[in-house]
């Protein structure tokens, strides 16, 4: 096996931190900040999900044709929702 | 030894080759559940633009402390699993069955906590299901009933893959107990950590999309 072992006190750590992530986006959601609301609780998701895979899921470890796999679902799916919302959003300028 | 382990060998680059292979394998498959749930996001994401303030209603209708109490619930469910192979890679048999077992007791428990919030927006009326009556108070019930069934459809396909993630963990158990996961044999379990946490991730953006639009 290859793999590098990822100890586990660096699980706790990013337990941790993702349960104060998620207290944060409770928080946050009951302050009223207009559109930093959305973009926060996104942002604050993104973390999570990122410190999700390079850590739990080791993605940290992993080749570098697995980032990309990893990524390129990521990246088809920033193009569905980037795209649809662009043709949505402008359609009043038609 | 094989044909074919004499053709490509049977040294540790292969191996470690190999390895690296399945779980890039593995990420092509989450890719595909990408695909999956990445439309219905999109989906509710042009129908929150179009409707902001009706979406934002909506939102309050649901249970929030249900919601983060089962985000709670599923990081820590992700902190077992990745805590369970730690154990295998270390050979250590009854350290891994407890937090496999641990985490699908949580993958449970979300279950759960899920149908019993169901079962309160059922007797609230707000499940727009055929056979039920949507009585939904606010402003825009048109728009109400859309993010409803969005709500219905995301929530329930992620439980749907919960469930069979949670029963993978009990077959997983079983055959952890049986001696199946030994150091250096830890891949399928490994392969199904990546799978759970992917199902975490999902549920990490469902939770605020859906509970948390607007709270003040």
């Amino acid at each position: 096996m290859n793999e590098t072992q990822t100890s586990w006190t660096t699980y706790l750590l990013i337990y941790v931190a993702l349960l104060g992530l998620l207290a944060a986006t409770v928080a946050v959601a009951y302050l009223d900040l207009g559109w930093l609301n959305t973009a926060l609780a996104l942002g604050i998701a993104v973390i999570k999900a990122l410190l999700i895979m390079l850590f739990f899921m080791h993605l940290r470890h992993s080749s570098r044709i697995t980032w990309v796999v990893a990524g390129a679902g990521f990246f088809w799916l920033a193009i569905l929702v980037l795209l649809s919302l662009g043709d949505f959003l402008t359609r009043i300028w038609v | 030894m094989s044909e074919r382990q004499a053709l490509v060998g049977n040294s540790a680059p292969h191996h470690e080759q190999r390895r690296d292979t399945d779980v890039m394998g593995m990420w092509i498959f989450l890719g595909t559940e990408v695909l999956f749930f990445g439309v219905l996001f999109t989906g509710y994401a042009v129908y929150r633009a179009l409707h902001p303030a009706a979406f934002a209603e909506a939102s309050r209708h649901l249970n929030a402390t249900l919601g983060a109490a089962n985000t709670a619930i599923l990081l820590t469910s992700s902190f077992f699993v990745a805590l369970a192979i730690w154990a295998a890679r270390r050979d250590r048999r009854r350290l891994l069955l407890t937090f496999l077992l641990l985490t699908m007791v949580l993958g449970l428990a979300f279950l759960g906590l899920k149908g019993f919030e169901y079962f309160q927006e059922f007797q609230e009326n707000l499940l727009p299901l055929p056979w039920l009556t949507f009585a939904y108070e606010g402003q825009y019930p048109q728009q109400g009933r859309l993010f409803f069934n969005l709500y219905l459809t995301m929530t329930g396909f992620h439980a749907l893959h919960l469930l069979i993630g949670a029963l993978l963990l009990g077959l997983f158990s079983l055959l952890a107990w049986r001696g199946f996961f030994r150091k250096g044999h830890t891949l399928p379990l490994e392969l199904l950590g990546l799978y759970w946490h992917f199902v975490d991730v999902v549920w990490v953006f469902l939770f605020p999309l859906l509970y948390l639009i607007d709270r003040t």
